[in-house]
């Protein structure tokens, strides 16, 4: 990629500025308060926490690249992790077929998404809000709490270490390598910056660009899938509240933008949103250190979501 | 009058009026009673919060902007009504007026941060309910306390004479806002801007001042609408959850178009009801309450893929 083309789809640096310093000042103020800010067990948690957001913000990120939008991420979250619990159904043998069951579940929802917004032409806000509806209402009929088990070997993906590093972050840095070599080393990944940036112009230029959308919504299930997955290892099973309850459909896209992508697609990097991720966890930690109240966290959240979007805008003018 | 004439009327007609007198001619065959004017008029004032928040939706979707701050500001309303008036009648009138300045207040600070900061307003008014979901619970100490006085309780439950405060609420805020939006001077700029906002900042419309005019409105509408659901429904933490998503669905059931420069007053209200009616004749039909929202979903995908085919078809 030229100098002038890295320039115009931008940096991740700026967020990772930003992620150290709000660690620095996280370690100084746990530590004013006679805590310990960077002990293992302390990282080992915000890592932790970030694997379920952060693989869901990796989907999240292509298709808000590629100009569109996934709202119905929170329930394949859920219909994912239910389902890889119910084909397991604590028996060791079927853990391929249940993750196989499980991201299959993500891949076909992801090209619904694709097709109807490619197909019938519909806003991408709308095709997968109403997917999200649809999905939530068939989950919510067939069951209404856990449901199967997944056995005790994949807990391992949710509770071991190796040599302190959790099991699940080698998972999350493995879905990004994958990602960041996709969006950045292939012709695929050109094209989604292309699709995001001018689709009229990207179409003139002899991309199919709805087979790029098309794609992009089906990596975005398969993210979304994984992260279900996750979930269910970590807590035992699956259960049609564990997408929703993360609220992981406005979280990641939350993440995206605070990772520097617009909006509107076609600018931002895949390892802004992923320090985006590793912030709010940052956050989250500060404030379970301090056993903030969680409407206090919910509130600066969202004030901090508006100022870092609008600090964003206001550079981008000057 | 040729057939060809009738055809092109018959095009003209929004579908979503055909949706809801199909939906409606359902629950009668279901349920008889429904078409008494009493029963009717329960469903217009059950329609009625719904309705009010869409035509609000409405004025900001048609800007080229989004709205997701509502049902977050509803429960707000309801929340402070009830913790500020603690069940007392004689502090019913400012209540009421606070409330409604609230939603204005909000709809000037969603405003502002979208076209001053630039932020989009996907963004903005999603850190917004953040926001207001997070004070509103700090302030209260995690769940409503206080109570809704009875005379605050009245527009969304009682009649004056045979008809419900709210319906006699909702056809005034509805002609209000069909005069606003379709014979105004306003109106036509808030087309001109949803619809093209370089061209119609080139002819001097002031763009700006139109979508927070927009947002404006639709804080103010949220407002009313968390007054009569608070008399319709009662004191709750959630009064507004999932009101965001119905308001917007309504506004595309009835033809408006995300991204800005389409839409109609009446067609938003046939988006409500419509929405509303749904929900009534599939809970005659028994079907498990989960599958509505599959039904929702299935519903406006295929309202706006159809929208989307008219309008190429039409070019």
């Amino acid at each position: 990629m030229t100098a002038a083309a890295h320039r115009h789809v931008g940096s991740s640096r700026p967020v990772w500025l930003v992620l150290v310093l709000l660690f620095g000042v996280a370690w100084l103020v746990v530590a004013l308060d006679g805590g310990n800010f960077v002990a293992l067990p302390n990282l080992q948690n915000i890592a932790q926490s970030s694997v379920a957001l952060g693989l869901v913000a990796v989907g999240q990120s292509l298709v808000v690249l590629a100009g569109s939008l996934d709202l119905s991420v929170a329930y394949v979250v859920s219909v994912s992790a239910v389902t890889a619990s119910v084909v397991m159904n604590g028996s060791a043998a079927d853990i391929p077929l249940g993750l196989a069951a499980a991201l299959g579940v993500g891949a076909v929802i992801g090209l619904g998404n694709g097709a109807v917004i490619v197909g019938l032409r519909v806003n991408p806000f709308i095709a997968t809000l109403g997917m999200s509806l649809v999905v939530r209402g068939i989950l919510n009929a067939l069951f209404d709490n856990f449901a199967g088990a997944v056995p005790d070997e994949f807990q391992a993906l949710g509770y071991d270490a190796v040599a302190g590093v959790p099991v699940s972050l080698f998972l999350l840095a493995a879905v990004v390598a994958g990602a960041w070599l996709l969006l950045h080393r292939t012709r695929f990944g050109y094209h989604v910056y292309a699709v995001g940036g001018n689709i009229e112009a990207a179409r003139a230029s002899g991309i199919r660009t709805g087979r790029v959308v098309l794609v992009a919504h089906v990596l975005a299930g398969v993210c979304a899938a994984a992260s279900g997955v996750f979930l269910a290892s970590r807590l035992g099973a699956g259960a049609p509240w564990v997408g929703p309850d993360g609220g992981y459909d406005l979280e990641s896209i939350a993440a995206v933008v605070l990772g520097g992508t617009a909006l509107a697609g076609g600018r931002g990097r895949l390892l802004g949103t992923i320090a985006a991720v590793l912030m709010l966890a940052v956050l989250d930690s500060v404030f379970n250190q301090f056993q903030a109240n969680a409407f206090v966290q919910t509130l600066v959240r969202g004030v901090i979501i508006i100022g870092a979007v609008a600090l964003y805008a206001f550079r981008e003018q000057s | 009058m040729t057939a060809a004439t009738t055809a092109a009327r018959l095009r003209r007609i929004a579908p979503i009026w055909v949706v809801l007198v199909l939906v409606l001619v359902g629950i009668v065959w279901r349920d008889p009673t429904f078409a008494d004017p009493p029963t009717l008029l329960a469903f217009v004032k059950r329609s009625a919060p719904l309705a009010v928040l869409a035509l609000g939706q409405l004025f900001v979707v048609i800007s080229g902007e989004l709205d997701l701050s509502v049902g977050a500001l509803i429960t707000a309303c309801v929340v402070a009504a009830a913790r500020l008036g603690e069940g007392d009648p004689s502090r019913t009138w400012w209540i009421i007026l606070l409330v409604l300045g609230f939603g204005v207040v909000v709809g000037v600070v969603n405003g502002l941060i979208t076209t001053m900061l630039r932020v989009p307003s996907f963004i903005t008014t999603l850190g917004m309910m953040l926001v207001l979901g997070g004070a509103v619970f700090l302030w209260t100490g995690g769940s409503p306390t206080g109570a809704l006085a009875e005379n605050f309780r009245q527009y969304g439950r009682e009649d004056i004479g045979p008809v419900p405060y709210a319906v006699v609420i909702l056809l005034a805020i509805a002609v209000a806002a069909y005069f606003l939006l379709h014979r105004s001077r306003f109106g036509h700029q808030v087309f001109a801007t949803g619809g093209g906002t370089r061209a119609a900042e080139l002819s001097g419309v002031a763009v700006r001042r139109i979508r927070v005019t927009s947002f404006v409105l639709s804080g103010l509408l949220a407002a009313v609408s968390a007054i009569l659901l608070a008399g319709f429904a009662g004191l709750s933490a959630n009064a507004g959850q999932g009101y965001d998503f119905q308001s917007i669905s309504a506004v595309v059931l009835g033809g408006a178009v995300l991204g800005g420069g389409r839409g109609g007053i009446g067609a938003a209200l046939g988006g409500a009801f419509a929405l509303q009616a749904m929900f009534t004749l599939l809970n005659l039909l028994g079907m498990a309450a989960p599958l509505r929202d599959t039904v929702q979903g299935l519903l406006i995908v295929a309202a706006v893929a159809f929208a989307a085919y008219r309008l190429r078809s039409n070019r």
